[in-house]
């Protein structure tokens, strides 16, 4: 196996070339914002600065306590994602909804890919527990997105057929049913679709990463599979937590729709 | 069969003492915005009182399962909607709804005759019905679960005369062969005075009872 390139730093600032071209074609065409483009650079750069001196730090001192506080820092980090992401207002039961589902859901599939599927030792080595948690919450947090979104829309649209299925007698889980149900599949959706167009249509990031780092195509399509298998079950439990939970925030003691004004 | 005491919803409607009679056809009538569908709501939980209290056959309705207390007392909406598939799938999902059995196709013709739609196949995509259909689609899906006590909101608010007449026969027929309850309200007096056994008037949120 070959050990990766290491980029010169004269080199790696070459590529800011890329951000001059697209700079000058703004300028020339007089589209879009130069600042934000600068500043969206410099953000990924310092970002990722920083980040490569924290993970560099954690992985010459593995510590669990350290790895539990970076899982909290992501999930939290996740979580106040997706509320921000919602256009429509939503309950404070919602959001306590959304981050139970967010941290049982994530939380399970983290252990059961990182003990049961990787047979990780030590649990928390950072190199391995990072990016895999990291991909399983990033993906969740993405699934859940759609699932509130299509939820509360759901809900919120269809008041009246709800209050018609409630009049003739059916309790709120069946009366949101099928909202439920349309949520759900409509978050998984993108998953799914990635899966069929994986290694066709194009290689995924954490597979071409690990083929750069000079793991043997094989080896990289092993953890690819894997952690979609991951992805798939992390963003499956996460929605259908969110779906079934979510939908019940909807409903009072007394089976009554109550819904929050938009305003 | 109801007694409200002291009961007030918001600014919308109060209700001091009123009570509504068993096996009888209660219309209620009055302005529109005056509370009418606010009234029927209070009866079946729909909605709960701001204060005062609500009895249905001597006890508190706070005390009944809300669910169980719908499938009692089932209300079909002023603007009904149908679910999505064929009116088959509308009957078979109202029976699930009240947890009844599915019926035979036989059953679900003579109740699509009861509300003229006898030419109606029932693989028919309910969606695709005229508005006047779907209401008589969702009069015969509440009719399905036989009943006792029935609240309709303006049957027939979408509905030209001569299917106005129809669909209210049609209930009040039902209601009178089983000896059940009706509470209907109504933008007619004409309607309440021909078919009503005890009249009630909600004006600005205020309320009249005349037999």
């Amino acid at each position: 196996m070959e050990g990766t390139i290491n980029i010169e730093l004269i080199r790696l600032i070459s590529a800011y070339i890329f951000v001059l071209i697209l700079l000058a074609i703004v300028k020339y065409k007089k589209i879009g914002n130069q600042g934000q483009i600068i500043l969206a650079s410099l953000r990924m750069t310092i970002q990722l600065v920083i980040v490569g001196f924290v993970l560099t730090y954690i992985f010459q001192n593995p510590n669990p306590y350290i790895i539990l506080g970076i899982l909290v820092l992501m999930e939290g980090f996740a979580i106040f994602n997706i509320f921000g992401r919602v256009q429509r207002k939503i309950s404070k039961n919602l959001k306590m909804v959304i981050a139970f589902s967010m941290i049982t859901g994530t939380v399970i599939s983290i252990l059961y890919f990182i003990l049961i599927v990787v047979n990780l030792e030590p649990w928390f080595k950072p190199q391995y527990f990072i990016p895999l948690s990291g991909m399983l919450i990033g993906n969740s947090m993405t699934g859940i997105s759609l699932g509130v979104e299509g939820l509360v829309n759901g809900i919120k649209d269809n008041k009246e057929l709800i209050e018609n299925a409630l009049m003739l007698g059916a309790d709120p889980a069946e009366a949101s049913k099928e909202i439920s149900n349309r949520a759900f599949y409509n978050a998984i959706l993108p998953t799914l679709n990635s899966m069929l167009g994986m290694g066709i249509v194009f290689l995924p990031g954490m597979m071409t990463g690990q083929m750069l780092a000079g793991a043997t195509p094989i080896t990289a399509i092993k953890y690819q599979i894997a952690i979609m298998m991951g992805i798939l079950g992390s963003v499956t439990l996460t929605v259908y937590l969110l779906v079934t939970f979510g939908a019940k925030s909807f409903f009072n003691e007394r089976a009554q729709i109550k819904i929050e004004n938009d305003k | 069969m109801f007694k409200l005491n002291n009961v007030k919803y918001k600014n919308i409607l109060k209700v001091n003492n009123l009570e509504l009679e068993e096996n009888k056809i209660t219309c209620i009538v009055g302005k529109s915005g005056g509370g009418k569908t606010t009234f029927l709501k209070l009866l079946n939980n729909m909605i709960s009182p701001s204060s005062g209290i609500i009895k249905f056959k001597g006890k508190n309705i706070v005390d009944y399962d809300p669910v169980g207390l719908r499938r009692e007392i089932p209300m079909l909406p002023q603007n009904p909607v149908v679910f999505s598939g064929t009116i088959k799938d509308n009957f078979d999902l109202a029976l699930k709804y009240a947890e009844l059995k599915t019926k035979s196709k036989k059953a679900y013709k003579e109740i699509l005759g009861k509300v003229g739609l006898e030419e109606q196949k029932l693989d028919k995509i309910a969606e695709d019905l005229s508005g006047g259909e779907k209401q008589r689609i969702s009069l015969a899906r509440i009719l399905l679960l036989e009943p006792n006590i029935l609240l309709l909101d303006e049957p027939s608010s979408a509905l030209d005369e001569k299917t106005e007449k129809l669909i209210i026969d049609t209930v009040v027929n039902y209601i009178k062969r089983k000896n059940g309850t009706l509470i209907m309200v109504t933008h007619s007096t004409k309607i309440a005075k021909e078919y009503g056994d005890e009249i009630v008037t909600i004006n600005h949120g205020k309320i009249d009872k005349s037999n």
